[in-house]
């Protein structure tokens, strides 16, 4: 009876399976493989009905890292990490904000939650069809003062080619170290306070080791012979803009239905100790929304990763100014025909999106296999 | 199974009408350019009253949402019956190349084609092996555009060279506040570009560049770059969010004095604003390219494995025919590339192009497919782009050379 059950339970799971494996991960290892050859280099094979492709190893992505044409490429990455991260301070902090104002037992509260949350129904099409009008240099919002009577504002939204603080590409394995050594004296610390003395000095060793090896300028990885300057391309203010205004209700409904899980026990036993109100949400409300913050950056942070249709609309695929890496990815497979460099972009994308989805998933699979 | 799926959505999508036979025609002719691609289908349809024609048309100009579905469907090998494709390196560099094109040389002289289409545009769209499309219309790329009156009332006149351009002409218009040229988004910046570079390279080195005879890293391709330069100082600062047609209308609304731009402006300008050429707009070659005519064609090929392939030929008899041409031109707002077209049918201004495509010398454009193979048009984006962020001359040289050498340029 029970090895019957089995096999009825494998036989529906049977066909999905199947089409995850092929769809999903066999296109993810055909992607991988692709970006390994050699597909488009040359013109007689690039759209050919049976393209002949040579092994070249990891010269693609050599390519994206340190080709000299190739800096379009890692401006984008630049790019995504000031997107990801304004984005995601944008949306939390907003949608924080909304969900405490709704919090404090509004009228009307039903109406408001609505309108917030409403941007999350659109497309992102849609929202950047919206908001390239309403970021056109003479109108929408810079013409807005002139309903008071001010005179129009001259703001570049999506068309300045201003760039603020920049750095040399020769300078990111540094900090990728620091950032690095500054995980393991965390780490560190916390196994000496657990009283994991052997962990803890290992730890210790790593984090001088890579310390030292960023104050000393990365000896033995020369990326570039020449400095390449890299920062912020403020147009893209303008798009985190959008972003922001999408989904930052999103965020308002995780942290409210989070709000409403706080017992109210809880909130009066801090007034009865005398905590003013902003010290119950500073000490007692924010902690115990921390796994809603956790899961929010995760969602968001791979939609921001992932950004490719915002961007189309709202400021073009060509721009180059406000160019992220699935764009580019998209201009070299069906622009330039050559697929090898796309797929080598989409890897390193995949990549990108796993450091950050993963350690979710085995964290939540964790929890559901203890329960 | 993807194949079957995208033909029976094309299918759905037009009809499931079952016709004797088929013939489906892949473009990017919609919207204001629909009309001339369905007068040519009605001519077909008159002449083949059996065959359904399929109109599987990809918005976006230029093609640059169609190109990418065409490649999808070839690789998949499920090519249309015929589609539309830039004449020049965009055809030959990608499809020809690649060993999926169909000769058409028994086509041409069969229906005179030879001696109706000029012989340097026969050699545009031709290799060693064979002539791989049919020419339906022509482009000109390198026209300055302006309204005449006011430049009579800011007191300029059209310039004769860049240099005269820059010294001159920007100076006494940004004194008025006038912005003396407009540009658009990424592409019509390069756009502007292959008008300079012809301009400061002459006819024989702008083509060399092309065929890998002279190095982008020369110094001549560099003192090009640094007038370029030159004359981006004259232009307005919010290019990128602009499309073609907003930068034409800041002339019409006379913010800006002139802009170089391929001749459908001509065709908007009559056509979607109901201007009179001439009177309310005015045209020339671009500063110091008269006597050139930097040309684009768009034309028809017939991929190999076409479904239908014995209709597509009659397509390609038709759109290569002077009935075809002279139906779908003057609704285009192009010219025809045939050298008996009759005349008495285009606008004021087509009639001026027409007589130029027949005297001028003709260079290829860059930007719209002519010129350079996909690889490094596509890459040219970011040559300019390392251009506008640094400003220099060198940096955008080193680039380009970077490029050509990568792609193989000339190859």
């Amino acid at each position: 009876m029970r090895t019957n059950d089995r096999l009825v339970a494998f036989l529906m799971l049977l066909p999905s399976l199947v089409l995850l494996a092929i769809f999903v991960y066999g296109f993810i290892g055909r992607t991988a493989w692709v970006s390994l050859t050699n597909w488009g280099a040359d013109a007689t094979q690039a759209l050919a009905l049976n393209p002949e492709l040579a092994f070249v190893g990891l010269e693609n992505y050599r390519k994206l890292f340190t080709g000299l044409i190739d800096v379009r490429f890692r401006q984008d990455l630049v790019n995504t990490f000031f997107f990801t991260l304004f984005f995601l301070l944008g949306t939390l902090g907003l949608g924080l904000g909304l969900a405490i104002l709704l919090d404090q037992k509004v009228r009307f509260e039903a109406v408001f939650r609505t309108i917030f949350l409403f941007p999350f129904a659109l497309a992102f099409i849609v929202t950047g069809t919206v908001w390239r009008w309403m970021l056109q240099p003479s109108g929408g919002v810079n013409v807005l003062p002139e309903l008071v009577g001010l005179p129009a504002l001259e703001i570049r939204w999506l068309t300045t080619r201003e760039q603020i603080w920049q750095f040399d590409w020769n300078t990111v394995p540094a900090f990728l170290a620091a950032g690095a050594a500054l995980a393991f004296a965390y780490a560190a610390w916390r196994a000496w306070g657990t009283g994991r003395r052997v962990r803890a000095g290992v730890h210790g060793i790593l984090t001088l080791g890579l310390a030292g090896w960023a104050a000393t300028g990365t000896p033995g990885v020369t990326l570039l012979p020449y400095p390449e300057p890299h920062g912020f391309n403020v147009a893209f203010v303008g798009i985190v803009i959008a972003a922001v205004w999408q989904l930052s209700g999103y965020t308002m409904a995780l942290y409210l239905a989070g709000l409403r899980g706080v017992p109210e026990e809880l909130r009066e036993a801090a007034r009865v100790d005398g905590a003013s109100e902003f010290g119950v949400y500073r000490h007692v409300v924010l902690p115990l929304l921390g796994p809603i913050t956790l899961s929010a950056m995760i969602i968001l942070g791979h939609i921001s990763l992932k950004i490719f249709d915002l961007i189309w609309a709202m400021a073009g695929a060509d721009n180059a100014t406000t160019d992220v890496p699935a764009l580019l990815m998209y201009l070299r497979s069906f622009r330039a025909n050559r697929f090898a460099e796309g797929a080598a972009i989409a890897i390193v994308l995949l990549l990108m999106v796993a450091l950050v989805i993963v350690p979710y998933l085995r964290s939540s699979l964790k929890g559901e296999v203890r329960r | 199974m993807l194949r079957h799926i995208l033909a029976l959505s094309v299918v759905l999508g037009f009809g499931l009408g079952a016709a004797q036979g088929e013939l489906e025609i892949f473009s990017w002719w919609a919207g204001d350019e629909g009309p001339a691609l369905e007068a040519l289908i009605e001519l077909y349809e008159a002449d083949h009253p059996d065959t359904e024609v399929i109109n599987a048309t990809v918005t976006g100009g230029s093609g640059v949402n169609a190109r990418a579905v065409l490649k999808t469907r070839m690789l998949g090998g499920d090519p249309p019956d015929s589609f539309q494709v830039h004449a020049g390196e965009e055809l030959i560099g990608t499809w020809v190349a690649a060993d999926r094109m169909e000769d058409l040389t028994p086509i041409f002289e069969r229906e005179g084609f030879m001696e109706a289409f000029p012989d340097d545009l026969i050699e545009l769209i031709s290799t060693d092996e064979g002539i791989w499309s049919v020419p339906v219309n022509i482009h000109r790329s390198n026209v300055l555009w302006f309204d005449p009156d006011r430049l009579d009332e800011w007191g300029v006149s059209v310039p004769n060279g860049w240099g005269e351009f820059i010294d001159e002409t920007c100076p006494a218009l940004q004194d008025q506040g006038v912005t003396p040229l407009v540009v658009g988004e990424n592409w019509t910046v390069q756009h502007l570009w292959e008008s300079v570079a012809l301009a400061e390279l002459g006819n024989d080195d702008y083509s060399a560049l092309f065929e890998g005879d002279l190095p982008w890293t020369d110094l001549r391709v560099v003192a090009a770059w640094e007038t370029f330069g030159d004359v981006m100082a004259c232009t307005n600062d919010d290019a990128a969010g602009l499309s073609w047609q907003q930068a034409t209308d800041r002339i019409v609304a006379g913010d800006a004095a002139f802009n170089v731009m391929g001749d459908w402006a001509a065709g908007y300008k009559v056509t979607t604003l109901g201007l009179e050429p001439g009177t309310d707009f005015g045209w020339a070659a671009s500063p110091g390219t008269d006597g050139t005519f930097m040309l684009l064609s768009d034309s028809f090929g017939l991929p190999v494995g076409a479904p239908n392939r014995a209709e597509a030929i009659q397509w390609l008899e038709l759109v290569g025919s002077k009935e075809g041409q002279d139906a779908f031109n003057p609704l285009k707002g192009s010219i025809s590339p045939r050298v008996d077209s009759d005349l008495s049918l285009y606008n004021a201004y087509l009639r001026s192009a027409a007589e130029d495509f027949a005297s001028d010398a003709k260079v290829g454009s860059l930007v719209h497919g002519t010129a350079a193979k996909e690889a490094f048009m596509s890459e040219f984006a970011t040559v300019m782009e390392i251009f506008l962020s640094t400003g220099s001359a060198d940096a955008a040289a080193n680039a380009a050379q970077a490029v050509a050498t990568q792609v193989g340029l000339g190859e």
